[in-house]
């Protein structure tokens, strides 16, 4: 039993280990970054895995016809933006249900990447180069971790940051949360509210489409019809986990990457737990810290934008 | 000069009811395009997805199969509204449906090959309903007790409930005469859902419990201090909590209910046209239930004819990847924009566009 | 009178053209596919749809083929294969073990229809089933990882427990203890078909803990790609995936299913169709390995006589004694070898595997 821990111990702490976890969190954070500031503004885009998976047909279309992973990401975050431009116009400029709206942008994008990935199936492209830097890469332990990533993780924590300071040390962060708190006062106060929210949708629409860009560009260089498999929907997820804060949308996006890996890399330690189970912690393991959290918050009621979901149709 | 978006005074009922038609005439506009880029007629994807299948002769095979396609979703879209309404947000419905199915089928595996009577079916379906309604109350203590959203509590443990069916018949479930793979052994008949009719549709008496259980709700909803209840707290929460309305046996109710319901919804197909449990038994039930709900405006009758209407596009693009040679890509992304027309037209029966002229400033008086 | 005479050959040669083309076009066989998968997976749905290719462009002229993908194993399956039988479809492959039951009932509405079942084991007078022997594709890539290996741990990463993937672990194991008795492998599941990403994470954790040669039961090359990015060997899986690993595979088990296709095809065009139970292997070029490469010369030469030995029935990878993973040895069924219904149901482990199966 001691060795069975120290084995887990060693594996968990190992650089490798920590690699492999920030390739899986990154797509989550930049998707969830993206709708993090999206929902902020007081919409819900559940349409979240139709623009990944659009990101990633379009992405890899890109980079695949030329050469570059830059272009990849851009045609991923266009596509994305593309798509949540459609969103927009249906929710915020015709007052459609949100939900029922995002739902079929899923359904839309799902297949649409679909017919646009069907010609780069089995092709493959050289996927993100890896950062080196002379002396810092190579600090054992932690070198590759800080100074070896590729280029789109420093993009995500960028972004990350940024988000923050965004919402919580800018003027126009501070009025996008206040149009997603009250849309009838921000708009009384004279704010374009949907001007912001479009915005904010498209912003959404980008970042959902880099995420899923990064699948093909860094993670595995290929296409595949429905390789995103759902990650989408744990983007979503992490926001509502992240109770809409991006401190915790980080923490969130790594505690998720984190136990997904543990719950492949223990099955072969033989610790006699079934494998379903294994493959289960990841989404037991966010129940029950979000559980946790919410507890200690006491109950001032739940943390979302309080216009989260509803229609604003301005009154003249 | 600029486009505004108002609501109107009063529902129109004019658009009311063009409105289905204008999103279909719109749709063909869009397939029209759509088809002649990739050199189709547009005329015969017309056919093909919606007259056809509702235009089969005798036996009306494609139009049972709808009926048959609809009955989960509609059941399962008929509970969620009671959430929804009362603005409580079950994601989890796929979870619910898989946890009934698992629960109502342990008693068909049981009595397998036991000459039983035909209350194992009933009991079945109590068992399914129940299980599906424990699983729904997780994410409702938790919202509860804890105060954690219950949009991801309900959907995370959609995740759980598809491994532990996976192991469950992979496990301790499987036929002992199924050469190892993992489903379980065929439903007697005494435990199965049979078909209503002889010959090839597949029509069974799941579709009349769905029946049943649409009027029910449409009863509770309008007619009862429960049904009143949920519709204030969605329409106006303050009024409802002024009123000494619990809004937390608000959340235990309907995510039982919705919970029970999508149980229910997966014992029927499982019992009925499958036949036995395995990994495969939801096509994503549970999610396309959420568009049903609200396409059908979150109101039982409305949500009977838009799962009917979304089966029919289920349905029909099949046939369209047959008769046409479509990829099923195409068929998903008709299917996206169709509802997005549809969803738009609705909405035009409460909102209006106009076209307005910018206000100029105002001349001061004693220019 | 000349007016006449023009329109009249003119309507002659239409009714000609009309009736040819009905007569033409009624004439083709019309031959319908069911697939689980996308067929841009890249693995197994795309080798029928390779094979569906082959058929029709064997048969151009006499054959006309459909297909209905991503179809869900669920209520929907017994449909979708309706509506083939329906549409015309008078031959119809159903890909993908999940629709048996589905199959059986639609084979039992249509009896003049012809039903061949993928991986399955329920047949009727107007149903078939067939078959890859993958297994035997496994010994050889066994032996191979058994040579090639410095670590000995063998990185193995599956989707799901079914009967065909353990009889994969099995063969691939004993091949490789029939020449490295120090084997290990070390199993990942990762519960899904279509999941390049989790595949890659597998693969990283396994090479992490010490594997230097991956093989797979899933169907994407993600696996193939880390192995090449970090300078170690692979197995290809369904597909031949040297594209992927021009450095990292050494061949790949690939499924062929073209000349049963077209075979069975032709048997319905002369009128012999009937029920069989087909289970071909490298004989019969129904499963077809990769070429060799990235290996020395002397492991090259061992697998093709592997190969050859199994091609003429002189070595059974499954050839008796075998011992299970508590060191019992399991009861013979086929005389010298465990018989074809052990090796369809196999779901018990060979000594050496270290996993656990589920409800065991």
């Amino acid at each position: 039993m001691p060795e069975t821990l120290l084995n887990i111990f060693h594996l968990i702490f190992s650089e490798n280990f920590i690699l492999t976890v920030v390739t899986a969190s990154t797509p989550l954070l930049l998707a969830s970054s993206g709708e993090l500031v999206v929902e902020r503004s007081g919409v819900l885009n559940l349409g979240v895995e139709g623009m990944m998976i659009v990101g990633a047909a379009c992405g890899f279309a890109g980079a695949w016809l030329s050469g570059s992973i830059l272009v990849g990401g851009l045609f991923g975050i266009v596509a994305g933006a593309a798509l949540s431009g459609v969103f927009g116009i249906l929710t915020l400029g015709l007052a459609v249900n949100q939900v029922a709206t995002g739902l079929a942008l899923t359904i839309f994008g799902v297949g649409l990447s679909g017919l646009i990935g069907a010609k780069f199936v089995g092709e493959k492209i050289v996927p993100a180069e890896h950062l080196h830097l002379p002396v810092l890469t190579d600090i054992p332990g932690v070198g590759r971790i800080l100074f070896g990533e590729d280029p789109l993780v420093y993009v995500s924590v960028a972004l990350v940051i940024g988000i923050w300071l965004f919402l919580y040390r800018s003027r126009a962060g501070l009025v996008l949360r206040a149009v997603g708190d009250n849309h009838a006062s921000a708009h009384a106060l004279g704010y374009p509210v949907l001007r912001i929210r479009m915005l904010a949708v498209l912003f959404g629409g980008g970042c959902a489409g880099l995420g899923g860009a990064y699948l093909p560009l860094a993670y595995t260089p290929f296409f595949i019809p429905g390789m995103t498999s759902g990650r989408g929907w744990i983007a979503l997820a992490l926001v509502v986990f992240a109770s809409w804060r991006p401190g915790r949308l980080v923490i969130g996006a790594y505690l998720f990457g984190a136990v997904s890996i543990l719950g492949l890399a223990l099955q072969p330690l033989q610790l006699g737990i079934p494998q379903q189970v294994m493959n289960m912690l990841p989404y037991l393991a966010t129940v029950v810290v979000l559980v946790l959290i919410s507890r200690t918050r006491g109950t001032a009621g739940s943390a979302a934008p309080a216009s989260l979901g509803s229609v604003f149709v301005p009154d003249r | 000069m600029q486009l505004v978006l108002e609501k109107r005074p009063e529902r129109s009922t004019i658009v009311a009811i063009a409105s289905p038609l204008i999103a279909i005439a719109l749709t063909l506009v869009t397939i029209g395009i759509l088809f002649a880029i990739i050199g189709k007629s547009p005329i015969e994807a017309l056919r093909v997805y919606f007259v056809e299948p509702l235009t089969d002769p005798y036996p009306f095979f494609l139009q049972q199969e709808i009926i048959v396609k609809a009955t989960p979703l509609v059941m399962i879209a008929v509970g969620l509204s009671l959430c929804y309404i009362a603005n409580i947000w079950n994601i989890g419905a796929e979870g619910q449906f898989l946890v009934g199915a698992v629960c109502g089928s342990w008693l068909a595996v049981k009595t397998n090959g036991a000459d039983v009577g035909h209350w194992v079916l009933v009991m079945m379906l109590i068992f399914a309903a129940l299980g599906g309604a424990l699983y729904g109350l997780i994410p409702a203590l938790c919202k509860v007790y804890f105060g954690a959203s219950e949009i991801l509590t309900s959907l995370m443990l959609v995740y759980v409930a598809n491994l532990g069916l996976d192991y469950i018949v992979r496990g301790p479930w499987r036929d002992p005469h199924g050469l190892n793979f993992p489903t379980t052994a065929a439903f007697d008949p005494a435990a199965s859902i049979g078909t209503l009719f002889e010959g090839p549709g597949r029509l069974h008496a799941g579709s009349i419990i769905t029946l049943v259980v649409v009027m029910l709700a449409a009863v509770m909803l309008g007619r009862t201090l429960m049904g009143f209840q949920i519709r204030l707290v969605g329409a106006a929460p303050r009024a409802a909590r002024f009123s000494g309305f619990k809004s937390d046996r608000l959340v235990l109710f309907t995510f039982a209910v919705s919970g029970a319901l999508a149980g229910l919804a997966g014992i029927i197909e499982v019992a009925g046209p499958i036949g036995h449990l395995d990994p495969g038994v939801s096509s994503g039930y549970g999610f396309t239930a959420i568009i049903v709900a609200f396409l059908g405006r979150l109101n039982p009758i409305g949500i009977l004819f838009a799962g009917l209407f979304l089966a029919l596009t289920f349905i029909g693009g099949e046939g369209a990847q047959i008769s046409l040679k479509v990829p099923l890509d195409l068929t998903k992304v008709f299917q996206g924009i169709l509802l997005f027309y549809v969803l738009a037209c609705d909405s035009l029966i409460v909102y209006r566009i106009r076209l307005l002229q910018t206000a100029r400033k105002a001349v001061p008086a004693n220019a | 009178m000349k007016k006449l005479n023009v329109f009249a050959v003119i309507a002659v040669l239409a009714l000609a053209v009309m009736t040819f083309g009905v007569v033409h076009a009624a004439d083709k066989l019309k031959i319908g596919f069911i697939y689980v998968g996308p067929i841009g997976d890249l693995g197994y749905t795309y080798q029928h749809e390779v094979g569906r290719r082959a058929l029709q462009k064997a048969l151009n002229d006499k054959v006309e083929t459909t297909y209905l993908e991503n179809v869900p194993e669920g209520a929907d399956a017994e449909r979708a294969i309706e509506q083939l039988a329906r549409a015309g479809n008078k031959l119809i492959f159903t890909t993908s073990f999940g629709f048996m039951d589905a199959t059986v009932k639609v084979a039992a509405k249509y009896p003049n229809v012809f039903f061949e079942h993928a991986t399955g084991f329920k047949r009727s007078k107007n149903l078939a089933t067939y078959a890859a022997r993958f297994y035997e594709g496994r010994y050889i890539q066994g032996q191979i990882a058994g040579k090639m290996t410095k670590s000995n741990i063998i990185g193995y990463i599956v989707s799901f427990p079914i009967p065909e993937v353990i009889s994969g672990i099995n063969a691939t194991m004993l091949g490789a203890q029939s020449v490295n008795p120090k084997v290990k492998f070390k199993i990942i599941w990762v519960n899904s078909w279509f999941d390049p990403g989790k595949e890659a994470d597998a693969a990283k954790a396994l090479i992490d803990q010490g594997a230097d040669v991956l093989t797979q039961h899933t169907d994407s090359p993600a696996a193939m790609q880390i192995a090449e990015q970090r300078g170690i060997h692979a197995f290809g899986q369904s597909s031949d995936m040297i594209k992927f690993g021009p450095k990292a595979q050494l061949t790949a088990d690939t499924d062929y299913w073209g000349d049963y296709y077209i075979d069975r095809a032709k048997l319905v065009l002369d009128g012999k169709w009937k029920s069989d139970d087909t289970w071909d292997g490298l004989d019969k070029g129904m499963v077809v390995m990769a070429s060799y490469t990235n290996m020395p010369d002397d492991v090259k030469q061992m697998a093709m006589k592997t190969e050859a030995a199994i091609k003429s029935g002189a070595l059974h990878p499954f050839k008796c004694p075998i011992m299970d993973q508590s060191g019992k040895t399991v009861e013979c069924k086929g005389g010298s070898r465990l018989d074809n219904g052990q090796i369809l149901s196999m779901n018990w482990y060979v000594k050496g595997v270290d996993d656990k199966m589920p409800g065991q």
